[in-house]
């Protein structure tokens, strides 16, 4: 048809705000899920330092995180985009629930990969002599590094299809141009498109993750 | 060098599980420069022993000291400071897959601050001292197990500890590789004047390097010493662990007595067959035997049936002991039963 001479710019600009949207809460993600994972696996009974409490506490918020629906919480958070962007409309604006949702996914997925690092290690790092953030720092984190960036792959794929709910909500970006273009328009070939270059997103960024995590791996 | 005083270590219930008395009351002293074991089967206690001594784990009650200094009383952040002078090797050898052979050992130099070019000087010493100074930038997934465990006695040594612990430090090789990382943790203990323990569950091993050790079972010491001592003392549990007393052949004619005779390299050899025989005229049948080398020394166990007559017999028992020879009265129903 003719007017994809009028449409191919504004996807392109919708697949920036994805790209933008998408990268940047996956930065803030990995900066606060790490450390919370970390949090997690060290809090835990038997850990490095049990702190059963708070890790029960801990554990329920991310629970509670990750039991929402992320539709609900881009209406719960609000408030909160509102206080730090200073408005809810838009692709910065959509940073904020798109970071909320993925960290305490990340947390968990960290917290497994951590907890999958042999005890004997830990062990043998504590007879050296380590402390316990010489122990996080130098054994847990890099002998699960493999693992670590297997999990951030999957959750920056889960960004990209949270990220299009939020264009729902007039974050922009793909989900929201298939929605106004594509689907409200009755043009399924601008629907199709937009599915096919978020597959080629996914598939792009997994291949990566996937690379990435193998050329980590020496086990 | 190393002191444990009336140690327990109690683990509380869990679940369905009542407390579990891991280490009951063990009392132990290892000499600056000795080669000692802790021998025992499965689930007596030994890992949780030597985990005891570094305080891995915290004994529930009793005292540890190691080089002088009393580490119960130590607050952790000084416990930390003396673990750096007690390295430790494991079952598993412990590796991090994220490092090169070099980069385990430098592990520790890098927690106690040393600087890269320092470290990198150590680590390529080290990996020397164990015969693996051409596998430094080898992962350890590309070392067989016997090199991981050069690695991690390398790493153990990386700081320059005076006590070495071992759990179980040859059980995951095979033969070949048990002779090697044992003929290693005897020239460090030579080389370095380390003094070691060593947690096995295999009597060969303690045969092979100790030079004395302790006999655990349920947490408890039941027998200990010298090797060259406990070999010698009747009765002696840890004794007939590690030079088993010969089995009498049950077919065999069973008038006379049965004597077993522990003999060592010190004993004159004509002295047991000439006194028994030469002087006392009695007729001496060999019913079984075994010679085993025993902390560099060669002991022998021979299990004699002899016949010519009760006065005979108390006064050959008599003669041998007094050359120095361990000669026990064997009751030959209960011999053959075992």
């Amino acid at each position: 048809m003719s007017d994809w001479n009028r449409i191919w710019p504004q996807l392109l600009d919708a697949t920036w705000e994805t790209l933008y949207m998408v990268g940047v809460a996956a930065l803030v993600t990995v900066l606060l899920g790490v450390p919370l994972g970390v949090l997690l696996t060290v809090t835990a009974p038997g850990g490095l330092a049990p702190r059963p409490l708070l890790h029960r506490l801990v554990g329920l918020v991310v629970n509670l995180g990750r039991a929402l629906p992320f539709i609900i919480l881009l209406v719960l958070v609000a408030p909160v985009t509102r206080g730090i962007v200073g408005t809810t409309i838009g692709s910065t604006a959509a940073i904020v629930p798109l970071t909320i949702g993925a960290v305490p996914f990340l947390a968990r997925l960290v917290e497994t990969s951590l907890r999958e690092v042999a005890a004997g290690k830990v062990e043998a790092a504590l007879s050296m002599g380590a402390r316990r953030r010489d122990v996080v720092r130098t054994v847990l984190l890099p002998e699960a590094r493999p693992s670590l960036v297997a999990g951030i792959t999957v959750t920056v794929v889960a960004l990209i299809s949270y990220s299009a709910m939020a264009g729902a909500v007039g974050g922009g970006g793909l989900g929201d141009f298939a929605i106004r273009f594509g689907y409200q328009q009755f043009r399924t070939d601008i629907t199709l498109a937009t599915v096919v270059l978020l597959l080629v997103i996914v598939q792009a960024l997994q291949w990566a993750g996937d690379r990435w995590a193998r050329s980590l791996a020496h086990a | 060098m190393i002191e444990l005083n009336d140690v327990r270590k109690v683990f509380p219930a869990r679940g369905q599980a009542g407390e579990v008395v891991a280490v009951d009351g063990v009392s132990l002293a290892v000499d600056r420069g000795e080669f000692a074991g802790v021998v025992g089967p499965s689930g007596s206690g030994k890992s949780t022993l030597v985990r005891l001594v570094n305080l891995l784990e915290r004994p529930t009650s009793g005292s540890v000291t190691v080089d002088g200094q009393l580490l119960t009383e130590l607050p952790d952040e000084q416990v930390r400071q003396a673990r750096r002078s007690i390295g430790m090797v494991f079952q598993h050898f412990e590796l991090l897959d994220s490092r090169t052979a070099a980069g385990n050992v430098e592990h520790p130099l890098e927690l106690s601050g040393m600087g890269r070019a320092e470290r990198r000087r150590r680590a390529g010493e080290l990996l020397d001292l164990v015969g693996l100074g051409d596998r430094a930038g080898a992962r350890p997934a590309q070392l067989s197990g016997g090199q991981k465990q050069r690695v991690a006695i390398a790493r153990a040594l990386a700081v320059r500890p005076t006590v070495l612990l071992c759990d179980e430090a040859t059980s995951a090789l095979d033969q070949a590789s048990t002779t090697g990382v044992l003929e290693l943790l005897r020239r460090v203990r030579d080389e370095l004047g380390l003094t070691v323990l060593l947690i096995t569950h295999e009597m060969s091993v303690v045969k092979a390097v100790c030079d004395s050790a302790v006999l655990l079972d349920r947490g408890r010491v039941v027998d200990g010493g010298r090797l060259a001592d406990v070999l010698t003392r009747p009765g002696s549990p840890l004794g007939d662990a590690l030079l088993p007393a010969p089995v009498a052949d049950a077919g065999a004619a069973h008038d006379g007595a049965l004597l077993r005779v522990t003999v060592t390299d010190r004993t004159p050899e004509t002295l047991v067959l000439q006194t028994l025989i030469g002087e006392l005229g009695l007729a001496v049948e060999i019913a079984g035997g075994s010679v085993e080398t025993v902390a560099g020394g060669r002991y022998g166990r021979l299990l004699l049936r002899v016949t010519g007559g009760v006065a005979g017999l108390d006064d050959a028992v008599h003669r041998l002991r007094a050359g120095g020879v361990l000669v026990e009265r064997v009751a030959a129903t209960a011999e053959v039963a075992r």
